[in-house]
Order: C-alpha cells, then structure tokens, then sequence
C-alpha cells in the first residue's frame, strides 16, 4: 500500500512540476527573447497592481484561450481533430515518467528511487512516447479538412522522422558507454570520475560529439525555430492552423513540455543527472582530499537541486538557439538530418565501438 | 567582371550598336544590374558551425548584458546604464526633436489676440486645402485685417509645415508638441480659432 501511495506521490509531483516549469516557459520565452533584443518583454498583466515581471500574462493567456470559441472545420473528423492535442501533450507528458529527478532517498529504512516509473527500459520507453507525439501532429494535419494543415502534418511527420533516427543513434554511445538503458543506473553510472578524480565521467565528455547531435536533433523534436517548418504559424502555416481556444493552447502547451524533456534528457543522458560533482552517497569527497560528511537528505536535495538547475540551464540553452536562429530552408532541414546527422552519428557509433573494444 | 563583358557583347548583337536613337551605345549604357558575386560555402560553413555559434554569441552578450543591468536596477543601482532601448510609451514618450512638425498653433500678441493678419498666405499655399480663414477688418488701422474665424482641419492636414513657412507674421507654428490627435468623430477633427489659440 504505502509502495503504491509513494508512487502516487512521485508521479504527481513530478507532473506538478512539470507542467508548471512548462507553463512558467511561456513567460520565459517572452522574458528571455525581450532581454536578448534589448527590449523589456510582457509587463502589463497585473493583478491588484501586483505586476509579477510580467508573470502573469501566462494567465491572462490561459484565460483568452479557455474563453475562445472551440471552433470545428467543416468537413472535419471531429473525433480525430479532438483527440490530436491531447495526443501531443499526453506523450510529451509522459515520457516524465522515466526521468529520475533525484537519487535514492532513505525514508525510515524504506529505499526510493526518486523517478516515476522505475523500467530498465527507461530509454526506450521515453522514445516510444516521443515519437508517438508524432501522432499529434499528422492526425491534427490530416482530420483538418485544411490543405495547409495536411502539408504541415506531411512536414511534421517527415522532419521528425528524419530527426529521431538522428536523436536515437546519437544516444547509442551513450547505452554503449554506460551498458544501461535504466536511466537511475546511468545517473548512477555517471557518478564515476575520469582522469584521477578529476573530471565526472557525465556523458558530455565521453561522448562530445553524440551530444550535440542530439542537442540538434532534439531541437528538430520539439518542432520550435529553427526546426519549426511544420508550425510556421505565423507564414507557411502548420498543422494546427485550424485549431482555436484552448486545443491551440494545448498544441502550444505541448511544444513547451516536449522543450523541458528533452532539457530534462540531456541533463539525464549528458550531464549526470540529478549528479553533482564529487558529490558521493555520504557527502562531498573532493580530488584534493578534502571531504565533507553529509547525511542521505541533504545529498539528495542536493541532488533534485543540481538536476533542476541543469534543466533550467538547457532550457536556457534551447531558448537561446530559439531565439538567435532563423528557419531552416525545407531542403536544408532533410540535407542536414539524413546527409550531416545521420552519418556522423553512424561514426559516432562505430568509432565507440572500436574504442570500448580496444580499452576493454 | 568577364560576365559583364560577355553581357554587353550579347546585348550589342540584339540591339544596334548605335543606340536606339543613335545617341547611346550600348557600350556606354551604364550598367543597370548590378553584379554579385556569389559564393560557394566552404565545408565549414556548410556545416552551419561557426555562424551558429557567432549568432549564439551575440544574442548571449546581450543577453547577459541586459540581464546584468536589470538585476541591478533591482536593488537601485546603475540606474543611468538602460537594460532596454523601450519606451514605455503612453506613461513614458519618446523625446521629440525640436524641429518635428506636430500640431499647430496660432500665436498671441501680447494683449491675446492672434497674431495674424489673415493675409491668406497659409490658406493658399496649402497643398490639403485644410485652412478656412474667414477675414474681418481690424479696429486698429495699422494692423488693417484679423481672422474673425480660422478652421484648421486636422483630418485633412498633411504636416507639411508650409504654412509655417509661408506665414509672414510668424503667426501659425507647429511646435505644441502634440501627436496623439484621435477624435470619435470627424468634426471634431476640425479645430477653430479658440482651439488652436488656448489648446
């Protein structure tokens, strides 16, 4: 019983926090792209005069689009046009399940895993759900009766596609390093030190190269500037053209979810998770000697700490590259993924191989 | 360079060599295109590398530029250093230059009355014909003449500032100032002489 009632706990704060880092996006999409163009961004929303830097304008759009009409093409698949956001947000939403936000906590002798769902197949599991978010988007484009929005569902679904062999065979190495597709065993794995102590053995720098193919790749996921060929809302027109109110918003929510996870996964994948440096279970063991004792609670808050951090940094990151980067040409965008990504990432795998073999 | 060439000599065989009308050569024609020379990208800028980390540069310093100065304007400091170039504008409006051309208005003399002397001068030269002066003889007989009405149409006014230029008494200015000119209806666009005098 009190397995199932922590469980319950873990998933529902990790959907809590999820959902609010992806909702708090919004504001910092406006925030960060104002302050990078020497403008102020969104102040005007307030609440009592209480203007928050501007923080609840989130609100203020959340009620515009749950005020709007629910507007339904005609000739459209009803059914399928109402299932299409749900679908992208319910499989960018899960994939929070498998990600472990903290370490291994000791509550009156009980052992838990701070992740969701505890697989051994974590990995596979997260992109099982990141490439059924394609369903969203070639359902919305096809039950549209729109050809735009068809065109843009093709687009979708061609780009990511493309992108997630990319993003699947960048991530290879990673399993051949680490020899886990359990992301708590690769966090933990991470945890090992190269070179005398000195540097964690994250999976950035054994695998340089693997992470930023799937920093590009997993940029190309979330369907965002410069990947963002099959939203293009504002010319080209995407595969959501014909949705109002709050299933845009939902469409929208989801490009914002599927940003924080795939932050969340390169924190996890590259950069040691919820692992902070010299860190071990009983407290700080620094390379010069120098140790600090601590106790199991504060290393793993520590640890939630250090993993959120990370998250906020590479969604700092991929904001950034929103922000500075203008769209790719469509041949550009397939040039770079099969003829660029795939094949760097096939030598990736195959010159990982080699040296694993050679160094044992 | 040998493309132009090659363009003139192509164009000479259509075209006589004289000129359409014996005046011009195409040989002396001034080219009328412009030639640029485009480039193949090298490997490294095929890779999309360096330019993205040049841009991911740039918007990063400013970034942090900004970020910087914000915080500290949060606790009070450095306020003479911006963080944005904004302009709040309907609490905070850009400063003006001293010469734009905003509305007009009619200048006093030093008892209040106005100025001109309803020459007509401003009402001829307007390319909006959006001046509407009605004269009246003066009781001084030096000054002869004084609007006894002047309607300005502001929705039909172009701000080209001739009037100004063309007042002789230094009558009619465009200096108040003001820009935000919205009315609900289209009469009240049209300003009289108090108007244009006191607001």
């Amino acid at each position: 019983m009190s397995d199932i009632l922590i469980k319950f706990i873990l998933s529902a704060g990790t959907l809590f926090i999820m959902f609010n880092i992806a909702g708090l996006l919004t504001w910092v999409e406006r925030k960060q792209s104002a302050v990078m163009q020497d403008r102020i961004g969104a102040n005007r929303a307030s609440i009592l005069g209480f203007k928050a830097m501007g923080m609840f304008h989130a609100l203020a759009d959340v009620m515009k689009m749950l005020s709007k009409e629910e507007f339904i093409p005609e000739g459209a698949n009803s059914f399928l046009f109402n299932l299409a956001p749900y679908l992208s947000v319910t499989f960018a939403l899960v994939g929070f399940a498998a990600i472990p936000i903290g370490g291994e906590l000791i509550l009156n002798g009980h052992s838990i895993q701070l992740q969701a769902a505890n697989l051994n197949i974590a990995l596979i599991f997260i992109f099982a759900a990141m490439s059924m978010g394609v369903y969203g988007v070639v359902l919305a484009g096809f039950s549209s009766n729109n050809n735009y929005a068809f065109l843009g569902g093709m687009r979708g679904a061609a780009q990511m596609i493309a992108y997630e062999i990319t993003m699947g065979a960048a991530i290879m190495g990673v399993i051949m390093v680490f020899n886990t597709l359990d992301l708590q065993a690769l966090d933990v794995a991470q945890g090992a030190y190269m070179f005398g102590g000195w540097l964690p053995k994250w999976g950035v720098f054994v695998q340089p190269i693997a992470f930023f193919l799937f920093l590009t790749a997993a940029t190309a996921e979330t369907k965002r500037t410069p990947f963002d060929l099959p939203e293009g809302e504002s010319e080209i027109i995407g595969y959501f053209v014909e949705y109002s109110g709050m299933k845009f918003g939902m469409f929208f929510l989801a490009d914002l979810v599927e940003t924080v996870l795939v932050a969340a996964l390169m924190t996890t994948l590259f950069f040691g998770g919820w692992q902070v440096p010299y860190l071990h279970a009983d407290g700080f063991y620094f390379p010069w000697g120098a140790h600090i004792a601590m106790t199991n609670l504060p290393v793993v808050i520590l640890g939630v700490l250090s993993f959120f951090v990370k998250v906020a940094f590479f969604i700092w990151v991929l904001m950034a590259v929103r922000w500075t980067l203008p769209r790719f040409r469509y041949d550009q965008l397939m040039n770079l993924g099969w003829k660029i990504l795939l094949p760097i990432s096939l030598i990736n795998i195959a010159v990982t191989a080699i040296v694993i073999t050679l160094l044992g | 360079m040998e493309n132009t060439e090659k363009r003139r000599q192509e164009l000479e065989k259509y075209f006589d060599a004289k000129g359409p009308f014996g005046l011009l050569r195409v040989s002396q024609m001034k080219r009328a295109w412009k030639q640029t020379n485009r480039r193949e990208l090298n490997f490294w800028e095929n890779t999309y590398l360096p330019m993205l980390f040049s841009g991911i540069y740039l918007t990063s310093k400013h970034f942090f530029y900004n970020v910087t100065f914000h915080i500290l304007h949060l606790f009070g400091l450095r306020k003479d250093i911006k963080g944005a170039v904004t302009y709040q504008y309907p609490e905070m409006p850009r400063p003006l230059a001293s010469r734009l051309r905003t509305r007009h208005r009619l200048t006093k003399r030093e008892d209040g009355s106005p100025r001109c002397v309803a020459c007509m001068m401003c009402e001829t030269v307007c390319p909006a014909r959006c001046i509407e002066i009605t004269a009246a003889e003066h009781p001084d007989p030096n000054i002869e003449k004084y609007p006894a009405e002047f309607i300005l149409d502001l929705g039909k006014c172009v701000y080209c500032g001739f009037c100004v230029e063309v007042c002789p008494e230094d009558a009619i200015r465009m200096d108040t100032g003001k820009l935000e000119i919205a009315e609900y209806s289209r009469e009240s666009m049209i300003y009289n002489k108090k108007r244009l005098m006191d607001e």
